[in-house]
């Protein structure tokens, strides 16, 4: 038996779920970090935090909140369709989750531009001229939307990466625990932005 | 181990879910016009809560898992909060 | 147990040969010995960094350097001792090595991930030490970068802020990994309160790295946002907050002092039952207290803070949870007392180390009530009475548990023995060293000398030149015990599998271990030091 090194086993579903999981709790608590620094800064400047948050475009906001909520029903549903064994449906429903995710990206290019345009970016002498606390809104809203945007790209990553291995069949009905745990990430990216959303674009 | 039975969501149940969460974001968008002062806030923290609880339980299978799993999520949150409680403590009686 | 002879670890020749056999394997006992090399490596760059540090300090005024060189050694020792050798010391070289083989598996769950961590903690710790040269200078913030002054130096900061990044995340990775582990590959009939104590103490920890590390990532990115971006977080011209950016790094940082001292706790709760031939005194309480400092720790960070600024009952809520924490830890003590009491003691080198464990975390932890008390925090806060408190927890603690462990563990991971009277006479220096180093800061600390400075009032000099002396007693110590272990995995005596009469599974499989660790998996039956009737562990 020991001609067969455990080292190139497959591992089996339950405990790369588990250490998938994990990792979550990590992202998590990276973003949790931020979440506390926005927290404090709210309390302190509410005021403030309202009137930068008006600058913001809460029908992008809201638009961006739709796509990603509809890809993540697609993700769930591509988890599905594999668990029947239904490989046309799952790359159709990855590409269109993908689809969604950089749909995601060019309307936050589009709103980041904008900002851009107005002058509003971080250390920008416009920022300097306002108020402390609609600083450290944008500051923040750089900080946690770039965060996410960056969590967004790595989903995609991931997603890609799955095309490729339903499509070369090494994901199928019987293995498809890449696909669970890219899923259960691309749900995470959704979680963030749950939060992220209101805390944003709907405190006007 | 094969005690992991193949839970498999259904199309429609996916749906309905997706349905739910889109109800609530436009509230969640809705009630930002009304002016609840210090509530709104609250409200809409509430209404991102009760989504990540349908997200995580639906879409991330949760309500499949086993009951460690289910209580080190709520662990993680619950953390979070005490954190956050902690900080407060200084900011709010500075 | 099989008689046909079952090729080690060490001689196991797999896809890829000689020097590629180790860089590429994902066999955890190999990935251990290279995490013990890179330690062992880094911790004399640091070790030497202190020296010079010492000898610096040996007179008032300019010895041998700049106060801008100083301010620089200051730092990456820190840098170096604190996230490549304490954090992961333990955690790494010995919970990789043993965790598998102490809970009857055959490996972690995820060994390519394990041998990747080892390649994040490389560039970690290569990035930490390349920060002194790159760039505009040797960062010189400290180990805790605290703002403002991190976001204003001059000094090459980012570097070793990316530094501190790569390595907490190869710290999540390699927690993940320890908690999966546990959960998943305990042997058929290890249930969770019959697995050894060392385990248990990985699972706490591994339990922290993975909820506290995030938190240290997020806010050094801050930091970096801050000084490229110019964000404002923590800077309050722009309306920031410095003492946020403290309160961020402690709720990490804390936390780490416990991810730490854990497994140092875990190794010598092995040592004491097996050099004692009795079963541990209170397995369960040794286990709750364990998750009770891991619980608690989490939410002491503000004790670090107490002249900070922060509001009244901030300061009187953290410092009473300080207090609280004392309590596990004083079971732990009387745990491992009760254990040694009454039974056979023989004292070899491991349990010579562990006992001095006891002594100095005793003295570390009392040291630590004094700073967590709100009155005296203020006239010790960063005097040299911190510097001692905390060398005497991390050096003294993990520092001196990791000898123990490497004196206990060494015949298995080697297959030979080490002299034992050369191990007594490097534990006498070392000891002797310590004490002398460590033990005049409390006092110049108390009389008003404080940390991290470069010169000093001429009433500090006898304690400044005490202490140098015991660093020169130290190192000698430190030296002559890693030469007689060097000389031992070379041409030392072969070890039994069982030199030490241990009972745990470690001990049960030939030394060095074969590759797959187990013919065939054992089947647990009982808890985990039964001494008792030894054949029924035997078989």
């Amino acid at each position: 038996m020991a001609d067969h090194p455990t080292h190139t086993e497959h591992i089996d579903s339950e405990t790369g779920k588990l250490g998938m999981w994990l990792f979550l709790f990590t992202e998590i608590f990276l973003f949790s970090g931020l979440f506390l620094v926005y927290a404090i800064f709210r309390a302190k400047y509410s005021a403030d935090f309202h009137v930068a948050a008006a600058e913001l475009n809460a029908f992008i906001g809201t638009i961006n909140t739709v796509f990603l909520l509809v890809s993540s029903m697609t993700a769930a549903m591509a988890l599905t369709a594999i668990q029947k064994g239904n490989k046309r449906l799952t790359l159709i429903l990855l590409l269109v989750t993908l689809l969604l995710a950089a749909l995601f990206l060019v309307n936050k290019y589009f709103e980041w531009s904008h900002k851009f345009e107005y002058g509003i970016y971080p250390g920008s002498p416009v920022l300097k001229n306002m108020s402390h606390g609609e600083l450290l809104f944008f500051g923040l809203y750089y900080m946690m939307t770039g965060l996410h945007a960056l969590h967004v790209v790595i989903g995609m990553i991931l997603l890609t990466i799955n095309v490729v291995k339903v499509k070369l069949g090494t994901v199928n009905s019987e293995r498809y625990l890449i696909l669970e745990n890219s899923a259960l990430y691309w749900h995470l990216v959704d979680l963030v932005w749950i939060f992220l959303f209101p805390l944003l674009y709907l405190i006007t | 181990m094969k005690n992991d039975e193949k839970h498999i969501s259904s199309y429609s149940s996916l749906v309905i879910v997706l349905v739910i969460l889109l109800f609530l974001t436009t509230i969640s968008v809705l009630v930002t016009g009304f002016h609840l002062g210090a509530f709104t806030v609250a409200v809409a923290l509430i209404i991102a809560s009760v989504k990540v609880y349908i997200v995580l339980t639906q879409f991330m299978h949760l309500r499949f898992e086993n009951l460690f799993l289910r209580l080190a999520v709520a662990g993680v949150f619950v953390m979070f909060a005490l954190i956050t409680i902690g900080t407060f403590i200084d900011y709010f009686f500075r | 147990m099989g008689n046909e002879p079952e090729v080690s670890y060490l001689e196991y020749q797999g896809r890829h040969k000689g020097i590629w056999s180790w860089l590429l394997s994902t066999d955890h006992k190999r990935i251990g010995l290279l995490y013990l090399y890179a330690v062992v490596f880094f911790f004399f760059v640091a070790a030497t960094l202190g020296l010079l540090m010492r000898i610096e300090l040996i007179a008032p005024g300019r010895t041998i350097m700049e106060p801008q060189t100083y301010n620089g050694l200051f730092t990456i020792h820190g840098i170096i001792m604190i996230f490549v050798i304490v954090i992961p010391g333990l955690a790494a070289v010995f919970g990789n090595f043993f965790l598998p083989i102490l809970i009857g598996a055959r490996d972690v769950a995820f060994p390519k991930l394990n041998l990747f961590s080892w390649y994040l903690y490389m560039t970690g710790a290569f990035l930490g030490v390349a920060s002194q040269f790159l760039g505009s200078g040797p960062p010189d913030t400290g180990w805790t970068f605290y703002v403002p002054y991190s976001v204003e130096s001059g000094t090459s900061v980012i570097w070793a802020l990316t530094a501190a990044f790569i390595l907490g995340f190869s710290s999540i990775l390699t927690g993940l990994n320890f908690i999966v582990t546990i959960h998943r590959m305990r042997a058929p009939g290890m249930k969770w309160m019959r697995m050894p104590l060392f385990p248990w103490a990985l699972y706490a920890t591994a339990w922290i790295q993975v909820l506290a590390t995030p938190i240290i990532g997020i806010t050094l990115l801050m930091v970096i946002a801050e000084r490229v971006l110019n964000i404002g977080f923590f800077d309050p011209a722009l309306g920031g907050d410095p003492v946020l950016f403290q309160h961020l790094f402690w709720i990490y940082s804390h936390p780490a002092v416990y991810i730490m001292i854990l497994p140092a706790m875990g190794v010598v709760t092995e040592i004491f039952p097996t050099f004692s031939q009795k079963p541990v005194f209170g397995y369960g309480a040794i286990v709750i207290s364990s998750l009770a400092i891991a619980f608690v720790g989490y939410f002491v960070w503000g004790h670090h803070m107490f002249t900070s600024g922060m509001s009244y009952y901030a300061r009187w809520f953290f410092s009473f949870l300080t207090f609280i924490v004392a309590i596990p830890s004083a079971i732990k003590v009387f745990n491992w007392i009760s254990t040694m009491y009454g039974g056979s003691i023989d004292l070899k080198p491991p349990l010579l180390y562990a006992i001095s464990f006891i002594f100095l975390f005793l003295i570390g932890g009392f040291t630590g009530l004094v700073l967590g008390s709100l009155a005296t925090n203020v006239q010790t806060h960063d005097t040299a009475f911190v510097v001692a408190h905390f060398h005497y927890i991390i050096f003294g603690g993990m520092g001196f548990s990791f000898f123990a462990a490497i004196h206990y563990w060494f015949p298995k991971m080697y297959g030979r023995m080490y002299n034992n009277k050369v191990a007594n006479i490097a534990w006498g220096f070392n000891f002797v060293g310590f004490n002398l180093l460590y033990f005049p800061h409390f006092i110049i600390g108390i009389q008003g000398m404080p940390r991290r400075a470069y010169d000093y009032l001429p009433q500090f000099q006898t304690g400044h030149v005490l202490s140098t002396i015991g660093a020169f007693i130290l190192i000698t110590g430190l030296i002559l015990m890693v030469i007689n272990l060097m000389v031992a995995a070379r041409r030392g005596a072969k070890a039994p599998a069982n030199p030490w009469h241990g009972v745990t599974l470690e001990w049960m499989i030939p030394s060095p271990p074969p590759h797959e660790n187990f013919d065939e998996i054992p089947e647990i039956t009982t808890q985990p030091y039964f001494f008792g009737s030894k054949d029924k562990n035997k078989e």
